[in-house]
């Protein structure tokens, strides 16, 4: 029998607030433990939570680029159970009531080659809503210590529908919430620092069927790669349990990435009874249509739509589109510098092979980049317009890069400019060159195109290589026709 | 009004403060040794830092020096109910689950005190996370009630009721969730007042029931009252239940706020189970505002009957939700017997939580429970609109209610032993916490047996300055409050 898998997923977003989500106390990663602390993180007896209206914001954010109904109010619940991570033994999240409702993931998956589009679908979303990050445990050999600076991080929970079938699709749908949570600044998505983090429901079918299958959450999927294999990995335990006549029961297991296996973790029968109720500490928040227009006022154009406009506008291709967009900088840089220069495509060549390059050489990021846009720009009008040559120019990027600075300085400097500007050394050494050469002239003569660049080599030998070829073959054309 | 400085008002300490015929140094010194003289009888206080409010008293003294006075409060002895958080000082709830817990941090309520140049003095015991309505609750032993040390001094806040009556302070906070501050006042012969809910700040208070908490203050007077009031009033950004309101100079109102009124009395408050001495006395305040030329309309709270389930079905919740923190691995109570965690949490609660709080918690976890919440929780939340709707409805026709505080006097320690009993104390307090009203207990009498009664006045939200001041009207025109128990 062939079997379909059924998968959604649980993401959990860490929204990049400088404060966190219900008290003025810093946000932050890898300080000494419970130094980002105070009476509302602790849970002390009396301390009250004040809502953070930019954890607010970013939540409307996520759901106006998804494309989600925006909740007109936010209200706040308590979700309540024990656990040593969690202070006030409840977390304050939203239950019946999410920020935002509907909307779609739009994701890509690979094409039957690298430089080749696949295809495109929209996962279709159930929910997001907003809640607190609980603290951390540590577990040594006799005891288990716990710190709360995380606890109280704003955290988006980013719920899809059941409508992924594929292990592929799941990794394209994590990976396209990860570019559009950056792209808005909403998150930085480092799944090391865990403000990324993934759970899946995964159950099977036969093909054809339409009911669900009984379900099991997968844990700790915490890289992308492991959201991929542990998923086929799941798909395919599912599977071979049914082909030998198991069941499958419902139940959350726990994927342990680097060994490829998964454990189960409880049952169903295990299952909290959460007890959620309105927080009485927290009033509901009224968000008007002049808060959305506002936040939809900031919200950035997603990779996928920009991909699109620059196929359009640019004439792109897919392989520099594919390297352009997913870094919002990037495709900003590329912008700047095709509009500079009108040269939208060996800008974007420029950036995709060299720029990239040097930076991954250099482990830099593009915000310390050297070379900015208008530089780039430069560098490029001055190789179209002849000034200066392919491999010079090359030379160029490198110094540039280096140094900083303006190319055409760069080129002085080094001597790389092209051109002698004597028109008749030029031609000099273009007669000198077809008088050097009968048996090419000769080809030449009889219609062998070509035999132009046997000129072109000596011509260039004799300028240094400091010439530009298209002046070369101007002469060359000009004074082979006369002859 | 009483020559010994421990039983005066804050309005005559203010003006000998203020015109340097007393310090507050002697003042805290003639509280502290009232104290010792009594406490040991009343057990109105779970702790007391002589030293630090003697350190207080002589930084008052120093800004008075400087012409730098803060105010009427500056160099006050107030007590504060062991559930408002003092930077180091102890902050028990009176439950063993925090035995040895100290305050890292001020209530909002605190600091505005502080500012104000109080002396913050004494922990006043309560009831167990303030559950009861007797001071019975404690974990560190009932409080007296210093007109008769055998009898409750009510509760939750009965500490502070019966540290003021006592003369151990000049006034007090407590914090009233179904009636923690006037009943406690009633039955002390004390004024106790429960602002409208988002009046004074939570911050700091270790909540209870978050929906129905609210600090208030206990005065020997109206005026005291009002004064206490203004100085703990106020929107704060750390409490988003608090309420964006001016604050009057309730002090000045007073003065200005002549009446006459027009006063209700809700039939369903005057029913069986009222003590008829209690309800003889009211009758007389209501015959009083009735000389002054008020109107006195009998109105109707037709959902009166629901007050009690739905306040413990609301309360309990809260409370179920409120009190998971105390888990024995941040801070408090932790259990040396646990084997594990989930163990370690059993044994912490069940070692450090009393009877009473264990009850609620059962109860309040039982109703938001998967497939009962609709049934309780969500049910109880409509009758508490359809209770407020009542009193709203009353206030079409009426400027403030006028009822009994309590339905009995202060009662014996140990006499009542089933909860049920317990609640019924507060059966005319709790209505005005659901519906988030202010309401005001002032002595009203004395029982022949020489126990204090209580009036309870209600009024609109955020309208405060005109309950003190029909409060006041009662209490010019009488002595209850100059009368002091003998200890």
């Amino acid at each position: 029998m062939n079997y379909e898998a059924v998968i959604g997923l649980e993401v959990h977003v860490q929204v990049k607030t400088r404060s966190k989500i219900f008290t003025r106390v810093a946000t932050g990663y890898g300080h000494e433990p419970n130094t980002l602390t105070d009476p509302v993180v602790l849970a002390l007896p009396g301390a009250l939570p004040v809502m953070n209206k930019a954890a607010l914001d970013a939540i409307i954010k996520a759901g106006l680029l998804l494309g989600c109904e925006i909740a007109p109010v936010c209200k706040w619940d308590r979700k309540q159970y024990f656990y040593p991570d969690s202070p006030k033994n409840y977390q304050i999240s939203q239950y019946d009531q999410p920020m935002c409702l509907g909307g779609t993931v739009e994701i890509e998956l690979p094409g039957s080659a690298r430089n080749i589009m696949g295809e495109h679908k929209k996962i279709p979303l159930t929910r997001i809503h907003l809640e607190e990050d609980v603290g951390k445990l540590n577990h040594g050999a006799t005891d288990s210590l716990v710190d709360y600076n995380r606890a109280g991080t704003p955290l988006m929970e980013i719920v899809s529908d059941p409508a992924m079938h594929t292990a592929e699709e799941a990794y394209a749908y994590l990976t396209s919430i990860r570019a559009t949570m950056i792209y808005g600044g909403i998150s930085d998505c480092d799944m090391e620092k865990g403000q990324l983090r993934c759970d899946a429901n995964i159950s099977i079918r036969p093909v054809g069927e339409t009911r669900l299958g009984t379900k099991v959450e997968l844990k700790n999927l915490n890289s992308i790669s492991f959201v991929r294999d542990g998923i086929a990995h799941e798909i395919e335990r599912q599977i071979a349990l049914v082909e030998r006549g198991g069941t499958i029961v419902q139940e959350t297991r726990d994927y342990d990435g680097m060994a490829g296996t998964s454990q189960s973790l409880r049952s169903k029968e295990e299952a909290h009874d959460y007890r959620y109720f309105p927080d009485p500490d927290l009033m509901p928040v009224k968000v008007d249509a002049a808060w959305k227009s506002r936040i939809q006022a900031e919200c950035p154009e997603l990779p996928f739509v920009k991909q699109r406009r620059f196929f359009e506008q640019y004439q792109l291709p897919y392989s520099l589109t594919s390297v352009l967009v997913w870094d919002r900088e990037l495709a900003d840089f590329f912008e700047e510098a095709a509009k500079l220069s009108g040269k939208p495509q060996p800008v974007g060549n420029w950036i995709a092979n060299d720029l990239l390059r040097e930076l991954g050489t250099a482990g830099l990021g593009l915000a310390e980049s050297k070379v900015r846009p208008a530089n780039l720009a430069a560098l490029v009008r001055m190789v179209e317009s002849g000034a200066v040559l392919g491999h010079a120019a090359k030379e160029i990027f490198v110094a540039m890069f280096a140094t900083g600075g303006d190319p055409a300085a760069i080129a002085e400097q080094l001597g790389l400019k092209s051109a002698p500007t004597d028109a008749g050394e030029l031609e000099q050494w273009c007669r000198d060159s077809i008088a050097a050469n009968a048996r090419a002239l000769a080809e030449f003569k009889a219609g062998k195109d070509s035999a132009i660049n046997a000129f072109k080599g000596s011509v260039m030998k004799a300028a240094k290589g400091k010439v530009n070829p298209k002046l070369v073959d101007e002469t060359l054309r000009r004074l082979l026709a006369a002859s | 009004m009483s020559s010994d400085l421990h039983f005066c008002t804050i309005t005559d300490l203010s003006a000998q403060l203020a015109a340097k015929e007393l310090s507050a140094t002697d003042l805290m010194s003639a509280v502290i040794a009232r104290t010792r003289a009594v406490e040991p009888r009343v057990h109105a206080f779970n702790s007391c830092d002589e030293a630090n409010a003697l350190t207080q008293a002589a930084a008052s003294d120093a800004r008075r020096d400087d012409g730098q006075s803060l105010g009427p409060l500056d160099g006050i002895p107030i007590a504060l109910k062991d559930v408002i958080a003092v930077t180091g000082q102890p902050l028990t709830a009176s439950s063993k689950m925090l035995e040895d817990f100290v305050s890292p941090y001020d209530a909002t309520v605190t600091t505005k005190l502080k500012n104000a140049g109080a002396v913050l003095w004494g922990r006043a015991n309560c009831d167990e996370f303030a559950m009861g309505s007797s001071t019975e609750n404690s974990a560190f032993g009932p409080t007296g009630n210093p007109w008769d040390v055998t009898r409750v001094p009510g509760g939750s806040s009965g500490g502070s009721a019966a540290a003021l009556a006592a003369g151990e302070a000049i006034a007090a906070l407590g914090s009233d969730t179904g009636g923690s501050i006037r009943q406690p006042a009633a039955l002390c012969g004390v004024v106790g007042l429960k602002p409208t809910y988002g009046l004074v700040s939570r911050y700091g208070l270790i909540a209870y029931a978050s929906s129905l908490d609210q600090i208030g203050p206990f005065a020997r007077t109206v005026e005291d009252a009002a004064i206490v009031l203004g100085a703990i009033a106020g929107h704060d950004e750390r409490d988003s239940t608090s309420f964006k309101t001016d604050i009057p100079n309730y002090r000045a109102e007073l003065a200005t706020r002549r009446g006459p009124w027009k006063l209700g009395i809700p039939k369903e408050y005057f029913a069986e189970g009222l003590d008829p001495e209690i309800g003889a006395a009211v009758e007389k305040a209501i015959a009083f505002y009735k000389s002054q030329g008020c109107e006195i309309r009998e109105v109707s709270l037709p959902h009166t009957q629901y007050c009690l389930d739905t306040y413990y079905i609301i309360a309990t919740a809260e409370a179920s939700s409120n009190l998971a923190r105390y888990d024995g691995i941040r801070y408090g109570h932790r259990s040396k017997n646990a084997k594990d965690v989930v163990d370690l949490y059993f044994q912490s609660r069940a070692e450090g939580f009393g009877a009473e709080v264990k009850r609620r918690l059962i109860l309040g976890t039982y109703v938001l429970s998967s497939g009962y919440y609709d049934a309780y929780y969500l049910r109880a939340q409509k009758v508490r609109t359809l209770i407020r709707r009542d009193f709203l409805n009353a206030y079409r026709e009426v400027d403030a209610l006028i009822t009994p505080t309590s339905p009995i006097p202060a009662f014996k320690i140990g006499e009542k032993s089933d909860p049920l009993a317990m609640y019924l104390c507060d059966i005319y307090t709790i209505g005005v916490n659901l519906a988030g009203l202010p309401a005001i207990s002032v002595p009203c009498g004395f029982t022949k047996s020489n126990l204090p009664i209580g009036v309870q006045l209600i009024g609109q939200p955020f309208q405060e300055a005109n309950l003190l001041a029909i409060a006041h009207a009662y209490e010019r025109a009488h002595e209850w409050s100059a009368k002091t128990p003998n200890l």
